[in-house]
């Protein structure tokens, strides 16, 4: 009987389980969860503190997922070390796990710079576990002033987590704009608007110089004063494990299309993990979701001896504030092309005769037929690309393709 | 498994699917009260080009994109028919951005909903395949390409 471990116990693990399963009914798993909780929906976080997410709904899988899939966790532990040589891995409470196959879906973790006078703050949080938003929501018990250190995705989720129970909300960030890692400027502009009028307040382009108890000295000058303070900087994905035992790590583990790492039989998957983007055409850190059941549940297989290779990953975010519903995905590279409608906007980017990427603000429908484009390098000689661009249609590709899509099983 | 299937030569483009879509998930009795002078949020709709009309709904994928991606584990594949449980979807979005067919909408409360092949509803068979005059949507069985 073949023994697996897996490291993490995130999205990225239970589709490793998943994976596993489908090729090896019988295998004995063991799953290390540094949390003390069954898989959750990580990103429903923010959605608790709103009120929108019952919490005894967010879990990632049905309660009875590891009876059923004959798995044993062991809760509050983490992993020490692998060592390759002897196929263990060591444990914090001492114990030692042989294995036969290894997946380090670890996730990430938040990433602090060393910011003056931070220890003299007392209300502040990371924005990353089910945990801290438990925290957050205990120390916005009453309204409060909050500081979102972090413009990106993270922060601005807690931001709207957090709008109906604070007194006020200012978020800073040193880039020039709110979500910098998935907008352009023009982008960024339109969704700062729509933020700054339900009365958030942004300092961009800024950072804080130190903190002294209840307040920021930022490097403009101004002084924040906050009651709650909440660090969504950025995140580094967990790589000591495979790093210290001696594989190779970019920003991620660097695994191959069947989330293989540079060391026999550990493989690694999720916001951990670094692998091809196609749309890029070099390995990429995907720290998303879907990514992480993808990569998780192809690691499972080849794990088990499938046989299964994940050649499609690309960047994807649908992501929405207040209403204002955002979708991106892939590369920002190449010609471009923007369509305004009614609701909002949509801009293309193609490169090489296929689409690389886009970015819809407001514009949403259908959006999954611009993520197939990209996803599978699809030749536009073949679309009515000015159809395309304007209604996300498939009455854009040829009746052969439309009978493939509607008329089989697929 | 049976499954729903679109000849786009056949559809007349009439939306009358999209009609009785919304109604066999009304819940209601009669089809004027139900959406009589109200938008409608059907599970199912017609596009095209030029003379080219069909009809989209949910594909019941063997291996379904926004199963693996929903980020509340709200969709699900239960024998084949995917499924949304409303209470736990939180309106993301992000099935509608990994759906390749464009199946996938919110409904009025911008929660998701898709077609379950009125297998849940009074129905209890597509009322979009039951309604269509020119038989253009077919609910059968086809094999799976091999």
């Amino acid at each position: 009987m073949k023994r697996y471990v897996i490291v993490g116990n995130g999205v990225a693990a239970s589709a490793c389980i998943e994976g596993i399963r489908n090729v090896d009914p019988d295998g004995a798993v063991t799953v290390i969860s540094a949390e003390n909780r069954p898989a959750y929906c990580r990103p429903l976080i923010s959605y608790y503190l709103e009120g929108r997410a019952d919490p005894a709904k967010i879990g990632y899988r049905a309660p009875d997922f590891y009876e059923k899939t004959g798995c044993r966790v062991l809760y509050g532990q983490t992993a020490e070390a692998i060592d390759p040589a002897a196929k263990t891995v060591s444990l914090s409470d001492g114990a030692v796990l042989p294995y036969d196959a290894v997946c380090v879906a670890a996730g990430s973790s938040p990433f602090v710079p060393p910011f003056a006078g931070l220890e003299t703050v007392r209300e502040k949080y990371s924005f990353m576990t089910m945990d801290d938003a438990l925290q957050l929501e205990k120390a916005t018990e009453t309204p409060k002033d909050v500081l979102i250190v972090g413009a990106g995705l993270i922060g601005l989720k807690c931001a709207e987590g957090l709008y109906g129970r604070a007194r006020s909300i200012t978020v800073c960030d040193l880039a020039d704009r709110v979500l910098s890692s998935i907008l352009d400027a023009d982008g960024a502009k339109a969704v700062q608007a729509h933020l700054e009028q339900k009365g958030l307040r942004f300092l961009l382009g800024d950072t804080v110089d130190r903190f002294d108890g209840n307040t920021a000295q930022m490097k403009n000058g101004e002084i924040v004063r906050f009651d709650v303070l909440v660090l969504a900087v950025g995140v580094r994905a967990n790589t000591a494990l495979v790093k210290n035992a001696g594989g190779a790590c970019g920003r991620g583990i660097t695994v191959n299309e069947k989330m293989e790492t540079s060391l026999p039989d550990v493989f690694a998957a999720g916001d951990c993990a670094e692998g091809e983007d196609v749309s890029f055409g070099a390995r990429r850190v995907l720290a998303l979701m879907p990514n992480a059941c993808f990569q998780g549940y192809t690691a499972g297989v080849n794990m088990a001896g499938g046989e299964k290779k994940l050649t499609d990953a690309i960047p994807m975010n649908a992501i929405g504030f207040f209403g204002l519903h955002i979708m991106t995905a892939g590369t920002y590279t190449g010609d471009v092309y923007e369509e305004k409608t009614a609701l909002g906007s949509k801009k293309f980017f193609t490169a090489d005769g296929v689409l690389k990427g886009f970015i819809l603000i407001g514009e949403t429908q259908r959006a999954g037929l611009y993520t197939a484009l990209i996803r599978n390098r699809t030749p536009l000689e073949g679309v009515d690309f000015a159809l395309i661009r304007k209604t996300a249609t498939s009455a854009a590709f040829s009746k052969e393709t439309r009978a493939k899509m509607f008329g089989e099983v697929v | 498994m049976k499954r729903i299937y679109v000849n786009e030569e056949w559809c007349l483009g009439c939306h009358l699917c999209e009609y009785n879509c919304a109604f066999a998930n009304s819940g209601m009795r009669d089809m004027a009260s139900a959406l009589k002078g109200k938008p409608i949020f059907p599970r199912i709709h017609i596009e095209g080009k030029d003379a080219v009309t069909y009809a989209v709904s949910c594909r019941h994928c063997t291996d379904p994109l926004c199963v693996k991606s929903c980020i509340a584990g709200a969709i699900r594949r239960e024998d084949g028919v995917v499924k949304v449980d409303r209470t736990r979807c939180v309106g993301c979005l992000t099935c509608v951005l990994v759906c390749p067919y464009g199946a996938l909408s919110p409904g009025e409360d911008g929660v998701m909903q898709k077609c379950e092949l009125c297998l849940t509803n009074a129905c209890g068979a597509p009322a979009c395949v039951a309604g269509c005059p020119n038989g253009a949507i077919i609910f059968e069985e086809r094999r799976e390409a091999q």
